[in-house]
């Protein structure tokens, strides 16, 4: 966006807010124009995580939820249980682990596809973009439900085309065992978030001045040079926010682990921490249980924030 | 040399462009195969007897009509009321001076980064609160997805909105004042016009928030089918042993055929109004 010339204040402006005391009267429209936005905020988010901690330091079940009975404070005993439970850190773990594949292939596959639209023409790159905009603005119920007909026992089209290669993969089912279905979700997650890291990263890349690609050829780096030393240097502050920006979504996966396994898969082998805290709030109506979980789900994502506050100052 | 690789790369561009598309080419295509053709599996990437038998079967037998007009309601009703108040914050917070204002920057990035999933719990029991007060806020009413959807919009559509009315010259407001402009008329008449591609680029996002969601529907919409929304509808709709894909296939479809028309509609100012916010 072009920016004006800075010209000085007229120096009548001056004066009729030297006279009008633009502070107090900023003071004032700034409280009405906040006003909405706060209200909101306040009532529907900042409300509800002192709920949520509190609820977490409570015995809340269906009996406390209905008012059946009264609230029984039971300090950090909920966290106690929590960490006591050997599912708790297997769903942990899983979900650290599947978050971080998802973000790594993600940043690869992204990043890749922003340098090869960079190197095409037009056309290809203009359809290139065209698919990856379908993909990012597909619905994740209605992608997760394609992802999981094509990879289908029966009528998949996954199994038809391989077993008529001879695999041995009729009938297989693809959500059975826990890495093969992990890997589908991951599969449908990477399809439906590159596009925002490709579009992220291609945009940083054509942003970069053509003669500072030259001079470095000039003075005689080598492509593979001139990608590591110049313009990964210049892309970083980007690469660095989709990074936080695809840990942030992809540690908070709800949708796709919930519908593609059937709510956290066989005998649970499928749970990330949001479906888990789900399940047990909700399904278990463990309501204080569940609580605690949303509240140890937050507090780790408040700390990749405070990442993600660092890199916005990186930014130029 | 060089036109060789250009030639590869567009070849590679190609290929992957086919592969990226494909899932969704397949979603319609199987949308529109009569069933035997699926029941067949029948792996032809074409169909020589296209019908809307599916869409027909989601829209009458499972009433797909009325969860597309509740889905579009929540979403748009999202939309008007976050463009609003997310464009008055924005206002407030780069052009006003005030005691606090860094403060509220921080805590609205942070707002950015709380996992709103988390809050399904204290929602649910706060929901259900409000809905003894303000019944169309209440459980199983469509209010209380839109109230919910607005404040998780927000903070994101202040934040992005924030670059494109920090961006508008100062002298412009100095002019409209000498000219009589109230501070009203100005910001209505001449910022909000001013930061239309920021607006459409944070309608979108909060538009696609609300049209996703799945997880509040599923918690705030336990009973009746009358306010079921779309993902709820398809959800119900897939039955573990018996799965009409066609069927599942056409209200998907059905669900991604709005965002599809909406994205490519705004594409050049999604690209420029994002691009807007990560330059801040």
């Amino acid at each position: 966006m072009a920016l004006p010339p800075v010209t000085p204040a007229a120096p009548a402006d001056r004066t009729r807010s030297a006279r009008q005391g633009p502070h107090r009267d900023d003071g004032r429209a700034a409280l009405l124009y906040l006003a909405p936005a706060a209200v909101v905020l306040l009532a529907l988010m900042a409300y509800p995580i002192y709920q949520l901690v509190v609820i977490s330091l409570h015995d809340y079940g269906q009996a406390q939820a209905s008012g059946a009975a009264p609230l029984v404070f039971l300090g950090l005993e909920n966290y106690r249980t929590l960490l006591g439970d050997p599912q708790f850190w297997d769903v942990l773990a899983a979900t650290v682990v599947f978050a971080a594949v998802c973000v790594v292939a993600t940043m690869l596959v992204g990043t890749a596809l922003a340098v090869l639209a960079s190197r095409a023409g037009p056309v290809p790159r203009t359809l290139l973009f065209l698919a990856a905009l379908g993909a990012w603005a597909t619905p994740t119920m209605a992608g997760s439900y394609v992802w999981l007909f094509l990879f289908d026992q029966d009528f998949g089209l996954v199994n038809e085309v391989l077993s008529s290669l001879g695999l041995p993969l009729s009938g297989h089912s693809w959500t059975f065992e826990r890495l093969s279905a992990f890997g589908l979700v991951a599969a449908e997650i990477v399809w439906c978030s590159f596009p925002f890291v490709m579009v992220t990263v291609y945009a940083g890349i054509t942003a970069i001045p053509r003669e500072v690609v030259e001079a470095a050829a000039l003075d005689g780096a080598s492509a593979v040079r001139t990608a590591t030393s110049v313009v990964l240097p210049i892309l970083r502050p980007l690469l660095a926010i989709a990074t936080i920006q695809s840990i942030i979504w992809d540690f908070k996966v709800f949708t796709q682990i919930y519908v593609m396994t059937g709510g956290g898969g066989v005998a649970g082998q499928n749970l990330v921490l949001n479906v888990f805290a789900y399940q047990k709030a909700f399904a278990g109506e463990q309501y204080g249980l569940g609580a605690a979980i949303g509240v140890v789900m937050t507090v780790l994502l408040l700390a990749v924030t405070g990442l993600y506050v660092r890199a916005q100052r990186w930014r130029p | 040399m060089a036109a060789v690789r250009r030639r590869a790369a567009d070849v590679a561009c190609l290929a992957v462009a086919l592969v990226v598309a494909f899932p969704l080419y397949w979603m319609v295509l199987s949308a529109l195969r009569p069933a035997g053709e699926i029941q067949a599996a029948d792996p032809r990437p074409w169909t020589l007897a296209p019908t809307v038998d599916s869409f027909r079967r989601v829209l009458t037998a499972q009433d797909f009509g009325r969860y597309f007009l509740n889905s579009l309601l929540v979403a748009v009703v999202v939309v008007a009321l976050s463009l609003v108040a997310s464009f008055l914050a924005a206002v407030a917070l780069t052009r006003l001076r005030f005691r606090g204002r860094t403060v509220l920057l921080v805590m609205l990035l942070v707002a950015q980064m709380v996992p709103v999933e988390a809050l399904t719990i204290p929602l649910f029991f706060l929901v259900r609160f409000y809905g003894d007060v303000v019944p169309a806020v209440g459980l199983n009413q469509l209010g209380s997805l839109v109230v919910v959807h607005l404040a998780f919009s927000l903070p994101f559509a202040i934040w992005m909105l924030r670059g494109f009315t920090a961006a508008v010259p100062a002298e412009l407001e100095e002019a409209a004042a000498l000219d009589g402009a109230s501070r009203f008329r100005f910001t209505w008449q001449v910022l909000f016009p001013l930061v239309a591609p920021g607006l459409v680029a944070a309608s979108v996002v909060s538009f696609v928030h609300a049209w996703n969601d799945f997880l509040f529907a599923k918690t705030f919409l336990i009973s009746g089918t009358e306010t079921r929304t779309l993902p709820l509808g398809l959800l119900v709709f897939f039955k573990p042993e018996e799965q009409d894909w066609g069927a599942i296939m056409a209200g998907a479809t059905l669900m991604t055929i709005p965002v599809l028309v909406f994205f490519v509609a705004v594409q050049r100012h999604l690209v420029s109004g994002l691009g807007g916010s990560v330059k801040g």
